[in-house]
Parts: C-alpha cells; structure tokens; sequence
C-alpha cells in the first residue's frame, strides 16, 4: 500500500510535532500514541519513515554499520563502498517471537554447512531507525522485558542457543495502543521520551476533509503522493536543516530553571523527566530554525515531555495534561 | 542545593561500587534499584574499571551453563562442547537488567555460581512497588544494596581510584567490632548470617580503599551504613531518637554524622554508635513502612496468579523430551542437540544410513515449553441497593479502583458486579484498564431492593468462567447480608435468606476463595452467617474507606481456600 503522505495528516498537531522531534533528536527517547482506534496513529509513524534523510550505510551490512564502524558487527562486514539507504522503518506485530526479535541461529546454515550462524531479528533491522509496535499494550510481557533493555541500553546482547552475540541497536521506539484496552507497565511507559494522547477529530468539516483527502488517496495514489510531495519535501528540509542545527543550540541557565521548577510543580520525578523537557525544546527549537532555545519551546513541549511521568493518583480524576497545563500557566502566567 | 539537602544516594553507591571492585568474589555484587540516569553512569564508569558481560533476561540454560556446540558437532561428527557465560564470566562481573523479572530458574543457577565464588552480580532492579524486586535468594547474596530512584546526579563517576593497600595486608576484625556489628544487625533486625558476613568484609574492604591496617569505627559505620542499614526490617530499639517523632522524614543532619563517627560521644558504646549511623541512613520510604510495623520484601499477596506451564505461549522455557503433540511445537535445535552425540555409534549401527542425514531416534525428540503466569482475577459483588448507603458505595469503588492501580504491576484483572432492584448485573468483565473501569463505576447507580442471591449467584459463575480460562478467580462481597429479594426475582424476606444460603453453599463448594466484607453502618448478624455458610472470611468495616478495604483485600489474596 502506498504510504499516506505526512503533509496530508489533518490536525494531529501535538503528535506530528513528537514525531519531528523524534526524527530531528533520536536521543529523545521514543513517542507513546495514546488513542482510539482510527485517529490517524498507524499513519502518521508510517508516514513519518519516508520523510527522513536517507543515511550512508556499508553496502549490504546486515546491521546497518556506517563507514567508521566497518567489521564491528558480528557478521562481519567487508564490503567498501557505503551507500545510501532508506532509514529503516521495522513494525513490530504482536505475535512476533523472541526468535525473530531478537534474532537466532541460522538453522538452514547450521544444518547445511555445521556452521554456527546468527540470522539478526527486527532489533538489528531497526537500528538507527524506527521501531514502531502498534497496540504496544497488549504485547506480551517477555517481550516487552526484551524491548525495554534493548531500547535501554542501545545494543542486542544474545545468549542462547549456543550463540554468544552482540551488535548495536539503537532505534527511536514509536508505540500506540489504547489505554482502555490495558495498562501499559510503567517501566516501559518510562522508556518512551515523549507521550501523546490523540483523539478522533469530533467536527464534522475537518472528518469531511479526512475522507475527502483518503478518498483522493485511493483513487489514484501516485497522483496524490505527487500532489503532496511538494509539502513532505519542506518538512524533510526542515528536519535535515533542525539536525544541523541541534548541534549548535544548548539551552540557557533559565530554560533550564524552567524546566526543573515546571517538573517540581507538576511532580515529576527523577532526572529523566526534566532531561527529556530539555531535549525535546532544543529538539523544537532546532526544528522552528530559532536561534535559541525558549521557554515557548519548552511550554510547547512540555505535556508531551512530561504527561506520563507524573505520580498516578487513582482516585485523582484530573488529566495529566491538564494537571501540567495548571502548573504551566501558575509559573510561567 | 542547600546545605540541609541529604547527601546524594549515588555517593554511597560509588563507594559501595569501590568496595565491589576490590573483592568482588566476597560481597557477591550490588542491587541497583531505580532506573536513573545516575545508575546507567555509575555501571558506565564500573565498566570502565573492568570487563562486564551482560546476562540478557532470555538467556537459556545452554548458553548460561555450557553444552553442545550443536553447529561445531555436526560438522565435526563428534560432540564438541563450549562453555557457558557463567564460566566464560568467571571471576568478572555479570551485569542483570531488569532483574525484578528474572525467573527462578536462572535466579537459582546465579546463586550457585556466587556461592562458588565464582561471579559477582550488578542486579539493575526497575521494580516500582515493594514486593516488585529481585529474586531473594541473589539479593540476599549481594552485599550491598543501593536505591538510586531520586539520585541527580548527573556527572560521570570516577571509580578508578588507586586502593591504599591490599586486602591481604588488612588485619582482621577484633573481636569488639564483631561484636558491633552483630549487635547492630541484631538491632535492625537482619537476621541471616551472610550480610553480617558481607559487613564486616566491606569494613575491611573500607579500610584498604583509605589505607588503614587496622579498621577502625569509620570502616565499621561504613559498613553498617551500606550492607545492614538497607536490610533493615525493624527500627533499632528507640532510644532519644529525634526520627521518633517524625519517622517518614528522611534524617537531616548525617552529612556532618558521617565525619563524626571517629570521634564517639563518651556515654556512647560502639554498637550503639553504628546503630546510629546506620539507622541514619535508612531510607525515608523504608522507615515510613517499619514505622508503620510492616516489614518490608515480605510477600503480602501481590494478587498476582500462580505460574504455569504452557505449551503454546508464554515465556520460554528449556525444552523437555516429548513428543510434539496437543499443540506443542518441536524444538529442532534442542532435538538435534541430543541426537549429535550419539551420531558416530548410530552410524556404525546403521551402516546404510545416508552420509550427510542426521540419524534421529525418538528419545532425541525435544518439545518447547513456556511459562504462562496465570492472571488472578478479583471480582467484586458489590451491594448497590437502598440498604447499602450511597456513600458506601463510594467506598467500594475507590477499593476497585485501588486494586486496579496495582493491577498493571502485578498483571492482576478486577471486575465487577453490582446487584440492586431485581437483577445482578456485570458491569465490567475482568479487565486491568482504568480508563475502562473508571467508567463503568461512574455510572454505577444504587437503590432499590437486595437480590442477594442472585449476586451471589452471578459472582459464582463469574469466578467459574474465570478458572476455565485458566486464572485464578477470587470474590469480593461487599454488602450488609440482608436480601430481601429471592433468586427469581420475586421480592420476600423469608424465600430471599434460603435462596442467599443455598447460593453461598454453591461457593463452598466450588471452593472459590471468598472473602465478605460488611460495610453497613451498622453490622448485624448476617453477613457473618453468610460468610461462614460460603467458608470465607469475614470482615466488618463500619467506616471502611477505600484505602482500608483495598489492605483487607490484599491480605486475603496469599490463602488459598481449605477446598
């Protein structure tokens, strides 16, 4: 199926502004999509995987290792010249086996040849791209086990049958599911940078519009990719340039003071929360070509940054969002 | 920060960190709980001063133990073995994440190796309630335990300092500093042997590290303060203590306590003097609980179901020779591995055989197994007619609520029913979501007659459905006893009581765990009855709130019924 072009994503905004700010800053961590069913959540991660610059690559590595990092994965590979690729976009089913995410014993060489060989997984596909799982809630528990320390620690250690392998596997992990479908383990929640809560658009005009434009989709793709490609090419623009630029942005002594207040008013706790606000504002401001890092940028990013950090209180009926939004307006007015 | 602000947690890890390096064979690893940045730099800088392996959590016995090299074998045509991670990781560290998870197999192998003395264990423990931690038998064996949850430290960590002197030239402890430090452990109320054990070599680990040939009280306080302090299931026995007063706020002033330790207060002995240093660094949470006299670590029925064996989804587990039948798969590598061995005699059996086939007996045949954790299911029948006060039922939701608040750490499922007018209603199937079950309790109404037995009734073969899809399923009742409404429906006080009787006999009998709890202002005598002819326990709660009747419910989860 052709994939629905990310410009032509109607409204959305605060989960398209988590997905470009994942792009531009993988080191933010992930996006969890919080929401029903149809609002647009398979698509826009999807979308988002043709947007991204294409990255060098040695040719044919298994394990997508740049230029420097030639002969370090476990194949290992040879080959000299480095191409260019797509950035890997691995969706995860729910059915997956451990087999297959983390990879195994290559049983047709071993049976074949008597050769010990490790076929890499999902893990290895995904590196220095996208791990999108949909309904991430309803994955199995040693599975998520596997995700959370591989998304952790960056690299796949495996240890079994009689393979003893390493390789690097960082990806940016995109998660959806529907919290009325199952809680998702704090632990993992915690992994995710950057929370969005999506909910179908409830105004008739802008349902209208959505399948005005799938309806357009459908009927001739190519043309409708082709109308679009103009608005996907700036946004690909604008996250190459934010990359750039990310280098050069850190953020001053009061976009700091911010975020450490807003994260003590909301109670959010642990470093990891104001460490996030902080990236993900540079990561904004990066993106909107600003010259430096402000507190708009951080107000912006906040519930995203910090919606599922805060201490749950079950018996507390008040949102999230709207428990950060109070603090926001109560510091900053 | 301000001056009054506790020292850091990392500190104390780093020096416990130290310590490890220097033997880590005798103090068997460290505990690291809570992920935090400040964790993944102390194990960065602990790598830096030496090898670490990685013991992923799917690991399997073959590669942790060493067998066959199943690949090697066969090209070779004779069995070639290799070792496993625990002999290739001998005598280095062995670095667990998410240890909280580990299943009790390998927990049982890792003790093994540790009694050995052959690995010491970094357990990175993400657990976020309690009873959520890692196994007992390796954190027993790891000397010390650090919480690293509210660390900010931020800054990489310098492990690699030179120790002053070598353990071997570190003299042994006197016979008073045992005598503190046992007095101490007593006075916590650490009871095993091994972390008194652990203490007294981190005392003397301490002292090498600042190149003292004797240890002195500093080594000892250090060591109370790492290895015993974190153990604690008791408040030393209280003495002008100022946490009395305010137990749950975390102590101000041992920064300056720390300095002081050498330079003892004339009336105080030694132990007294670890005592205090210890207890000083008790962490808030802990002393909050054993203020409260709950010990900690101590399973309260984390509502989560019993394990089981499954064939066909689930954890994986080692394979077991079998047949490949009733759903469960052929494990081909494990099936191979056993027939490798046997090649070269099975050929020579069987001269006829093809060169290049592999010669499979039925014995060979190896099928996978997995662990299923079987979910436990509470279900509430909750009283929603006219005698059961509004406010009550207020009550029972903020209970539903509570429990499902655990539910998403211990994988637990509540659900609901609620009997009022003329019919028993379930209102929400097993489920962990809250969004969900908030909802259906919002719009829970109240009024109207008792049908009893129909509650009783529903909840029975709401348990039933449960258990047949493999979960342990018990029951709550909240309710004042008194039907006045029979099981078809027909109102009438004296036809309503035999009909409630006849169903809790159903329960009895089907031996569902029960348990029911009386929330009327004012208990009579029929719940009780109801309770006993059901054989569950009983429990008047004349103000029960919500946090109450949640901790009356959780106690009831670890029994199982008398059936």
């Amino acid at each position: 199926m052709a994939r629905f072009p990310f410009s032509a994503i109607v409204g959305q905004d605060e989960m398209k502004q988590a997905l470009l700010i994942a792009a531009v800053d993988p080191s933010v961590g992930g996006v969890m999509v919080f929401g029903d069913r149809g609002t647009g959540k398979s698509t826009a991660a999807r979308a988002l995987a043709g947007l991204l610059p294409q990255i060098s690559a040695i040719a044919d590595c298994r394990y997508g290792c740049t230029g420097e990092q030639r002969g370090t994965c476990p194949d290992p590979c040879t080959s000299g010249r480095v191409r260019k690729r797509d950035v890997p976009f691995v969706d995860l089913p729910l059915g997956a086996t451990e087999d297959r995410v983390i990879g195994s014993l290559d049983l047709e060489r071993a049976l074949r040849a008597g050769e010990k060989a490790f076929e890499p997984g999902l893990l290895a596909k995904a590196h220095r791209g996208f791990l999108y799982i949909d309904e991430i809630n309803l994955l199995e528990d040693h599975l998520v086990d596997l995700l959370l320390d591989v998304a952790a620690s960056g690299e796949n250690v495996v240890e079994r049958e009689g393979l003893s392998v390493r390789h690097r596997a960082k990806f940016v992990l995109i998660g959806s599911g529907n919290p009325e479908e199952g809680e998702l383990r704090p632990q993992l929640l915690d992994r995710f940078g950057l929370s969005v809560e999506v909910r179908t658009p409830e105004d008739i005009e802008t349902r209208v519009e959505i399948m005005r434009l799938v309806a357009a989709n459908e009927r001739d793709p190519a043309g409708f990719a082709e109308k679009w490609a103009g608005e996907d090419e700036k946004t690909l623009k604008q996250i190459a340039r934010g990359k750039a630029k990310l280098a050069k942005l850190e953020p001053g002594e009061d976009v700091l003071t911010d975020a450490a207040q807003l994260c003590l008013a909301v109670g959010a706790d642990g470093l990891r929360g104001e460490l996030t606000l902080m990236r993900a504002s540079r990561a904004l401001a990066a993106l909107d070509g600003a010259r430096s890092v402000k507190r708009e940028h951080l107000i912006a990013v906040a519930p995203s940054a910090l919606r599922h950090r805060l201490r749950r209180d079950v018996l507390d009926e008040t949102g999230s969002t709207a428990r950060i939004t109070r603090a926001i307006d109560e510091l900053f007015g | 920060m301000t001056p009054a602000d506790p020292p850091d947690p990392i500190q104390d890890a780093a020096l416990a960190a130290q310590l490890l390096l220097i033997a880590p064979a005798s103090f068997g690893g460290m505990a690291l709980r809570g992920s935090s940045p400040a964790r993944d730099l102390l194990v960065q800088a602990m790598g830096e001063s030496g090898a670490i392996r990685k013991l992923p959590g799917h690991i399997d016995d073959e590669r942790l133990l060493g067998g066959i090299d199943i690949a090697a074998s066969l090209s070779a045509g004779r069995p070639i073995k290799q070792s496993g991670l625990l002999a290739e990781a001998k005598g280095g560290l062995l670095l667990v994440p998410m240890a909280e998870r580990m299943g009790d197999a390998i927990a049982g192998r890792l003790a093994q190796a540790l009694d050995q003395g052959d690995i010491s264990l970094i357990l990175l423990d993400d657990g976020r309630e309690p009873d959520d931690s890692p196994p007992a038998s390796l954190m027993e064996r790891c000397a010390f335990h650090c919480n690293l949850t509210h660390s900010r430290a931020a800054t990489p960590i310098n492990l690699t300092a030179k120790t002053a002197l070598d353990l071997g030239a570190v003299d042994p402890l006197e016979d008073e500093a045992l005598e503190a430090l046992a007095a101490t452990a007593a006075a916590l109320g650490v009871h095993s042997l091994r972390p008194l054990l652990a203490a007294g070599q981190a005392a003397r680990a301490h002292a090498a590290l600042t190149g003292r040939r004797v240890p002195s009280q500093t080594d000892l306080a250090v060591a109370a303060r790492l290895v015993l302090a974190p153990r604690a299931t008791q408040l030393p026995p209280a003495e002008e203590h100022q946490q009395e007063d305010t137990p749950a706020d975390p102590p101000q002033d041992h920064g300056d306590e720390r300095e002081d330790t050498d330079s003892k207060r004339p009336d105080q002995t030694l132990d007294e003097m670890l005592v205090e240093a210890a207890a000083a660094t008790i962490p808030a949470d802990l002393l909050a609980q054993l203020a409260k006299g709950q010990a900690p670590r101590k399973s309260s029925g984390s509502g989560s179901g019993q394990r089981r064996k499954s064939g066909v989804r689930g954890k994986p587990l080692s394979a077991r020779p079998g047949m490949p039948h009733g759903g469960a798969r052929l494990a081909l590598i494990d099936t191979l591995r056993a027939a490798v061995p046997w090649q070269a005699i099975r050929r020579r059996e069987q001269p006829g055989a093809e060169r290049n086939a592999i010669l499979t007996r039925k014995d060979d045949l190896r099928v996978r197994r997995f662990e299923e954790k079987a979910a436990r299911v509470t279900i509430f029948a909750v009283d929603a007619s006219g005698s059961a006060a509004a406010a009550r039922l207020a009550e029972a939701k903020g209970a539903v609520e509570l429990m499902l608040a655990q539910a998403y750490v211990t994988r637990s499922e509540v659900a609901l029913i609620a009997f009022r007018g003329d019919n028993a209603e379930l209102l929400l199937p097993p489920t962990r979501s809250l969004t969900r079950a908030r909802r259906a309790l919002a719009e829970l109404p109240g009024g109207g007659g008792t049908p009893l037995a129909m509650g009783l009734n529903a909840a029975r073969e709401a348990a039933i459905s449960v258990r047949a899809r493999g979960r342990t399923a018990s029951l709550v009742f909240l309710t004042d006893g008194r039907g006045n409404i029979a099981a078809d429906g027909a109102p009438g006080r004296k036809q309503a009581k035999e009909d409630a009787e006849a169903a809790a006999k159903a329960i009895a009998r089907e031996g569902i765990d029960a348990l029911v709890v009386d929330i009327s202002a004012r208990p009579g005598p029929d719940a009780p009855a109801l309770a006993d002819l059901m054989q569950a326990r009983f429990l008047a709660l004349p103000r029960a709130d919500a946090k109450s009747l949640h901790g009356a419910i959780s106690a009831m989860q670890p029994a199982r019924s008398a059936a």
